[in-house]
């Protein structure tokens, strides 16, 4: 297994020969990965690489094939196991922000609070307002998410993640659908989340950001991880071909 | 434009049909006033028992196709069966036509329950009115059941996903997530089944209830004249008309929610 930094720390997420098939097209090919609590983890890689769908299966929508997925040592992927306690434990923000279009900002982010954890709709909307007043959202709580650019969308979508609380947050190529503009005001919630020592898996295509914020960086190749390190040595030294040829691409197409 | 062509083409109606050499008798036959004043109280009378059909039924017909459509959308492979009955059932129910379904629940029911004093205030279980209400019920829930389904299959895959990811179980993602969008979307194809069903209660007549097509009947057998049916034609229309408007309205609200503006 690859050294990761602070092996030292106690591991929130392990995967262990994590597999993953689509019909006949193998989508994770043997994932070992350590993350330890409030690491944070960038997967970088070309589309299709795995990232998503590595991020998918460790919140239960996708049921792996072989290995494992431990949280708190805890294997969570074994059969027969009730997906919604560890679902409550690790929130995930999607690419397409997945918001409920008939219900408000404020309804979107009460919802899970109140039906899954029992809390009271005061209780639930007041904690909700803080957190929505803390990212720049609060004169939004009674619109409807078609009525929010992508950006404050995709922060609304990260609200209704931490209103449950999560150990854990997986972040799926959180920017790749919106505008560049758009695009900074998301990062700095996440920026946000870092300092507040959020453990995170970061699917991403931002180089630069991933460069800033995580402390382990994972280039995937067809499904299994094929280089990690500190950002420094990913970005910088990078020793295997297929990461340096994916980092030369991302540097001629200007995003690094 | 659109009022200046109207107009023509309604005076030519009004002005070239009356020159057909059978409208004399056609208008003696449908058109008599005095049968129409004659008939109206009556079958109006009779047309109250439709609407209360309507009534009665109309919201028995939501709950069951609404059950019904869940049965075929579930994924579990435990409840596999449930979904294999609902998905026969909706199969055999919509391959036999309603008038079919009319006579087989009608008279069998009325052989199979010889209990016609057993009932809740007017209704009585047994009778052909019940019992054609009954036949209404499974019809049309079987419809309503595959428009509900078109609805929550419409729903985006996406919407669960992030319903579950949060930790939601079937049931609630169901609730509060998946059906408020599957119900507002079918909204405008459920008001085109409601508005055949407020005509189709008519059909119950075949196993005797005297509601206003039966009655409009027998006042033609009474009367050698047909204006009683065109009295019953006008009230289902008092009904129809306004439903069908709504569902246009919805409709149209809908689309434009969707894709912005009208091309011409």
């Amino acid at each position: 297994m690859n050294d990761t930094p602070m092996n030292d720390k106690p591991m929130k997420l392990q995967y262990q020969g994590v597999h993953k098939a689509f019909g006949p097209k193998s989508v994770l090919d043997g994932i070992d990965l350590n993350v330890a609590v409030g690491g944070a983890i960038a997967l970088i890689g070309a589309s299709g690489s795995g990232k998503s769908t590595l991020l998918r299966c460790t919140n239960l929508l996708e049921p792996i094939d072989d290995g494992a997925i431990l949280l708190d040592g805890d294997d969570i992927t074994e059969p027969g196991r009730d997906a919604d306690p560890v679902r409550r434990r690790i929130g995930i923000v999607f690419q397409s922000f997945n918001l409920f279009p008939h219900k408000t900002v404020l309804g979107n982010v009460t919802l899970s609070p109140r039906k899954v954890l029992g809390r009271s709709k005061s209780d639930a909307t007041d904690s909700a307002m803080t957190m929505l007043t803390r990212f720049g959202l609060s004169d939004k709580a009674h619109d409807y998410p078609d009525r929010l650019s992508g950006g404050q969308q995709q922060r609304v979508a990260i609200v209704r993640a931490l209103q449950m609380d999560p150990e854990v947050m997986l972040l799926d190529e959180i920017t790749s659908a919106l505008d560049p503009e758009l695009v900074g005001e998301v990062l700095n919630v996440v920026r946000d989340l870092r300092t507040d020592g959020m453990t995170m898996i970061i699917a991403t295509h931002e180089m630069s950001f991933a460069r800033e914020i995580a402390d382990t960086v994972c280039f995937l190749k067809n499904g299994v991880i094929a280089e990690q390190g500190t950002p420094q040595q990913i970005f910088s030294a990078p020793t295997h071909r297929d990461t340096q040829e994916f980092l030369a691409r991302v540097i001629a197409s200007g995003r690094l | 434009m659109a009022v200046a062509s109207t107009a023509v083409l309604v005076g030519l109606i009004i002005w070239q049909v009356p020159q057909l050499s059978g409208w004399k008798r056609v208008r003696k036959a449908f058109f008599d006033g005095d049968t129409f004043s004659l008939a109206f109280k009556p079958v109006a009378k009779a047309f109250w028992l439709d609407v209360r059909i309507f009534l009665v039924c109309a919201p028995l017909i939501v709950v069951f196709g609404m059950l019904i459509a869940l049965s075929r959308s579930v994924r579990s492979p435990l409840l596999f069966p449930l979904r294999l009955a609902a998905t026969l059932y909706v199969d055999i129910v919509r391959g036999v036509p309603i008038i079919l379904w009319l006579y087989l629940i009608g008279f069998g029911g009325a052989g199979l329950l010889n209990v016609r004093e057993v009932g809740f205030g007017p209704i009585k279980i047994g009778t052909y009115l019940f019992l054609g209400g009954v036949a209404l019920v499974v019809t049309y829930s079987a419809y309503v059941a595959e428009v509900f389904r078109a609805g929550i299959e419409g729903v985006h895959e996406s919407q669960r996903s992030g319903a579950r990811s949060l930790g939601l179980s079937t049931w609630h993602t169901n609730r509060h997530v998946v059906l408020p969008q599957a119900v507002r979307r079918v909204i405008p194809p459920l008001m085109n089944d409601f508005i055949s069903l407020q005509k189709d209660v008519a059909l119950v007549s075949v196993l005797g209830p005297i509601e206003a097509l039966r009655r409009a009947d027998v006042l033609q057998d009474k009367l050698f004249n047909f204006t009683p049916f065109v009295v019953a034609a006008v009230l289902f229309l008092c009904v129809s008309i306004p439903l069908t408007r709504t569902a246009d309205y919805l409709l149209a609200k809908e689309r434009r929610t969707m894709s912005g503006t009208a091309v011409r």
